[in-house]
């Protein structure tokens, strides 16, 4: 522990550049992924060519995507841009689909109701789909925002100094509290982001209450055929 | 793209299959690490995840712990493992690191899969006389089988990732290009270990996707096609909070 309370600055600046580190690519991704998401629900075809490209994307391991990218970006490595844009792509990755199932959930009633009240196209979506699909797209940025919260440890393997530095620091000095302190806060961190994630929830999605979303026995692979 | 160059001039050297690592050892331990973790998180995962949704009891305590499990860094998760346990058990704390970050995944297909079967289906083998042993085996498993198969999909791809991570510690595999090019500077090494990296996942993943297409029962498979477009839509509706394992297994389809 005594590792801990002589190194309280250290921690405390690695927690500030990993907090920056992980937060602009979710609102970056976050910025992306409402007009793709939409474009990709609005229109079936490009639907599973955005969801196939997005999801191969994502497939691509994070130590191989921090560097493939750099290379053909042309940036540097070791630069902050580097894991930033690396975070936002994966972000984005889950994003599409959460904006897409948020907007299929849109009860198409309301949706026929307000067009009939005279929303346009544009107003109709900020002012109805975009709220009401707003439970399913905070599930999905509670996933992502996790997800690369301790994602973005590994930006250390390429230079971009954050929490992870922690642990390579701590493995070559044989230091365990250091070690476990990287792990507790980055833990610590995603909590915060993610109570932070709820209670915005709240405060702009008044009326899903405490009750959050109610699981619906979900609707079989096989109830196709049932119809 | 003269580094591309470079970099695939530098994998398809003559040299690669000889030296201190060569390819073929390289990508035999990437692919022994992962199967070997996949597989005992399968054995801890896929039962538990059965339970889950065969009861629907216990369904609150898996989502925490997938929740949870999410927000560990396994990065700094192996590290400690391996200061704890000692250098020299290495291969054991890095297996156990890809365990539970498998486990999440294989558990939410596994009980999502169940959860998701029409529960007219099952209510109807009830009334046929099916014990709940022939139940599970009979109906639910076969149904959910593609959503399992999708979850150990997302977990194998976060191993396999993940062990291209952990040549950090010296672990080898193909992930070591990229660590001992980084601390030498040799660019086509770096980036030739970064493309066979990416291969490798996009190749598993694509296997996976036919995989999970062949395991949908016959029958399904034939309602799907009548049921069109609809029925695959009511699917994507009703599911506010899938994993995103599930939902990258999901995206090929």
């Amino acid at each position: 522990m005594s590792w801990v309370l002589d190194n309280l600055g250290l921690i405390g600046g690695l927690t500030l550049d990993h907090l920056r580190q992980s937060v602009i690519p979710l609102v970056i991704g976050f910025i992306i992924s409402v007009p793709l998401g939409w474009v990709a629900w609005r229109y079936r075809l490009v639907r599973s060519g955005v969801i196939t490209i997005t999801g191969l994307l994502y497939t691509i391991p994070s130590l191989a995507l921090l560097i493939l990218l750099p290379s053909v970006l042309g940036y540097s490595i070791v630069s902050e841009t580097n894991l930033i844009v690396a975070l936002a792509i994966y972000a984005v990755a889950i994003l599409v689909r959460s904006v897409a199932d948020g907007l299929d959930s849109v009860d198409p009633g309301v949706r026929q109701a307000s067009t009939a009240i005279g929303y346009g196209t544009f107003r109709r979506f900020w002012a109805v789909d975009f709220p009401l699909a707003g439970p399913v797209i905070l599930a999905g940025l509670r996933v992502a925002a996790a997800s690369t919260i301790s994602l973005a440890t590994v930006g250390i393997l390429v230079g971009v100094i954050n929490l992870g530095y922690l642990f390579t620091n701590g493995l070559q000095r044989r230091i365990i509290p250091e070690v476990l302190a990287g792990v507790v806060v980055v833990v610590l961190l995603a909590l915060l982001v993610d109570f932070v994630l709820v209670v915005a929830g709240r405060l702009l999605m008044p009326w899903t209450r405490a009750t959050a979303v109610r699981r619906v026995r979900r609707a079989p692979i096989g109830a196709e055929a049932a119809g | 793209m003269n580094l591309f160059i470079d970099a695939f001039a530098w994998i398809f050297s003559p040299d690669r299959l000889s030296g201190d690592l060569p390819l073929q050892l390289a990508l035999f331990q990437q692919l022994a690490y992962t199967f070997v973790s996949v597989v005992i998180a399968a054995l801890i995962a896929v039962p538990v995840g059965w339970a889950i949704g065969h009861t629907g009891r216990g369904r609150e305590v898996a989502v925490a712990i997938s929740g949870a499990a999410r927000a560990i860094p396994s990065f700094g998760l192996l590290i400690l493992l391996v200061l704890l346990l000692g250098v020299l058990r290495k291969p054991e704390a890095a297996v156990i690191t890809f365990v539970i970050l498998a486990i999440p995944s294989i558990l939410a297909g596994a009980y999502t899969g169940l959860e998701a079967i029409d529960r007219r289906v099952i209510d109807a083998g009830r009334a046929m006389g099916m014990t709940e042993w022939q139940i599970l085996w009979r109906i639910e498993v076969p149904l959910g089988l593609p959503l399992l198969v999708g979850g150990l999909r997302a977990g194998t791809l976060q191993v396999v990732a993940t062990v291209a991570i952990a040549a950090y510690i010296g672990l080898g595999g193909l992930g070591q290009y990229i660590i001992s090019g980084l601390q030498l500077r040799q660019l086509d090494v770096i980036i030739g270990g970064a493309i066979l990296v990416a291969v490798l996942a996009l190749v598993l993943d694509a296997l996976f996707a036919i995989v999970q297409h062949l395991v949908v029962p016959r029958g399904i498979r034939a309602g799907a096609v009548a049921a069109g477009s609809e029925g695959r839509k009511k699917t994507s509706r009703t599911a506010p909070e899938r994993p995103v394992g599930v939902t990258t297994a999901d995206a090929a389809r």
